[in-house]
């Protein structure tokens, strides 16, 4: 452009210089609009560190620290208990995998009270990660089971089984996502960052295996009940209006511990471990037993076996 | 516009023989190029490399097996022992051992179960098998137990003598399958406890008793009676 030549008028007296500037400050108001109107989410009972927090995968460690430190100050003020929250890495060449005996389940569910206790579920649901489904021998089809029965277990003739999260390979919940708060770490734990979640609850509609549940309410638990030893990703008290779902106790797992409902089982029917080590538990069920994974024909790869004693 | 050092600028001094400075260029680019190319077939070979190396080891490798903490089975502490109606002056029940008794009764081997006692353990329940009391109880010395084979076993030794018949289960509790146990999945960072067979597996009576179940949650999903209700209420 020659800056020589003098300004042309328009025939409506107003410059073409004036009209870009009119233009370009309207352009400027709308994305500035657009930037603060998340604004408008903002609730009362959102503090501004809170509303600014970014998804864990962007923060640095200090960020973190910091969260983790305000989250257990909230814990304080609003549970009145005392807890430690950590955040814990996946362990490089582990790869979790789970496996469950029903010849031996009799459907006590003490692993979904063990895993109600672990991972501080909302009392008053009774609430846990795990569901323990009553099936008719001689189908397998978890859709027909009653995951409210009431009376001495085992019934004659039934079985038992506990369905919890999968932690598929090809996780469908996460790829409905549409804000990535939930994804795949690299010890094959599907997580929640709860902090991140808006509770749109696609993911619950997309796991075949019921495994996702909601927070309808602020959880409700007495400050002596609640489990002090806490991760961000897994076990922490749940904001309201999130999802959750199960880790695998990834605060005891990563540190090498068992799963609580493992542990609480009185059978045995458990078996956890690492599907990379060949000497592991896991992989000497896979080598050994006639396992089978839950609609396999959804290919979504499970890391959660089932298996009969032959 | 953006590029004006390959614009021919009258000052400019390498302008003054175009042919010289234009060979010069070209020389560079071609040298990048190949500079290029070459480093796309080294990162396309090691690429290869690394799918060969992953596809040939199965498992990354892991922490030497050594220094792992220990896994402890919790056997009995040795022979149990029986409760007399007498109490001691603390008022516990004074506890004999088996032999107390068993050293001056003779054994007889018609008894089958509790049921043909006139004695003592009346109301033991019973129920394993066509086992007899002396199938396992060892007639010569009742603080032991005895294989089928009369070899003496010790009642620590408990799972010597279940496996006799129940090898698959042992199979299965020596591969970490059958048992449950308690503590941690990586002995590198930590120990673990197992149980032996009676401490889940009352032997007289081994199959797992009923129990009631601890309540169920109380959500929607779980509810098939109240999500009938709904469902019909509508009237699809």
């Amino acid at each position: 452009m020659n800056h020589a030549t003098p300004e042309t008028e328009t025939s409506t007296g107003v410059s073409r210089r004036t009209a870009l500037k009119g233009f370009g400050a309207m352009l400027g108001a709308a994305a500035f609009a657009k930037a603060i109107a998340p604004l408008t989410e903002w609730t009362r009972d959102l503090s501004v560190d809170q509303f600014l927090q970014k998804h864990y995968k962007e923060l640095s460690h200090i960020d973190l620290q910091i969260i983790l430190r305000r989250l257990e100050k909230e814990t304080k003020e609003n549970y009145g208990a005392d807890v430690s929250i950590q955040d814990y890495k996946p362990q490089p060449g582990v790869k979790f995998g789970y496996a469950l005996n029903l010849s031996v389940c009799i459907g006590c569910r003490k692993c979904a009270e063990a895993c109600h206790l672990e991972n501080n579920h909302d009392r008053p649901s009774h609430q846990s990660y795990i569901r323990v489904f009553e099936m008719s021998k001689g189908s397998l089809d978890m859709e027909k089971g009653n995951a409210h029965y009431d009376h001495p277990v085992p019934q004659k003739d039934k079985f038992y089984m506990p369905v919890q999260c999968h932690q598929c390979d090809h996780p469908p919940c996460v790829s409905v996502c549409p804000v990535e708060a939930t994804w795949k770490e690299a010890d094959g734990i599907v997580v929640v960052d709860y902090n991140w979640c808006i509770g749109c609850r696609y993911c619950e509609a997309a796991c075949p295996y019921h495994a996702r549940r909601f927070n309808w309410s602020k959880p409700q638990i007495p400050a002596n009940e609640i489990n002090p030893n806490q991760s961000y990703l897994s076990n922490r008290v749940r904001p309201q209006g999130v999802m959750e779902k199960c880790t695998f106790c990834l605060h005891r797992t990563r540190n090498g511990k068992l799963p609580a409902c493992l542990e609480a089982c009185p059978t045995g029917a458990r078996v956890f471990g690492n599907l990379l080590d060949p000497d592991s538990e896991i992989r000497q069920v896979l080598a050994h037993k006639r396992v089978f994974v839950l609609k396999e024909e959804l290919g979504l790869k499970p890391n959660f076996f089932y298996f009969f004693d032959v | 516009m953006f590029t004006p050092e390959l614009r021919p600028q009258p000052d400019d001094v390498a302008a003054r023989k175009p042919g010289g400075r234009w060979s010069w260029m070209q020389a560079v680019i071609i040298i990048l190029g190949l500079l290029a190319v070459a480093g796309l077939a080294v990162g396309v070979l090691q690429a290869a490399d690394a799918a060969k190396g992953t596809a040939k080891s199965e498992s990354p490798v892991l922490p030497a097996k050594t220094n792992l903490f220990p896994v402890v089975i919790k056997r009995p502490p040795g022979p149990p022992q029986v409760k007399t109606s007498l109490t001691n002056f603390q008022g516990q029940p004074v506890l004999v051992s088996c032999s107390s008794c068993h050293t001056t009764t003779k054994p007889n081997l018609e008894n089958r179960s509790a049921a043909d006692l006139d004695q003592f353990h009346q109301g033991l329940k019973y129920q394993h098998g066509n086992l007899t009391c002396l199938s396992c109880h060892n007639s010569g010395n009742y603080d032991t137990l005895r294989l089928a084979d009369t070899q003496t076993v010790e009642f620590a030794d408990n799972m010597t003598l279940c496996s006799q018949c129940h090898g698959p289960q042992r199979r299965d509790y020596e591969r970490g399958l059958h048992g449950g146990m308690n503590g941690h999945w990586d002995l590198t960072r930590g120990g673990r406890t197992r149980n032996t067979c009676i401490n889940c597996h009352d032997p007289h009576t081994p199959k797992f008793p009923q129990v009631l179940p601890v309540l169920p949650p109380r959500d929607r999903i779980s509810i098939p009676a109240a999500h009938a209700a709904t469902t019909g209420s509508t009237a699809h």
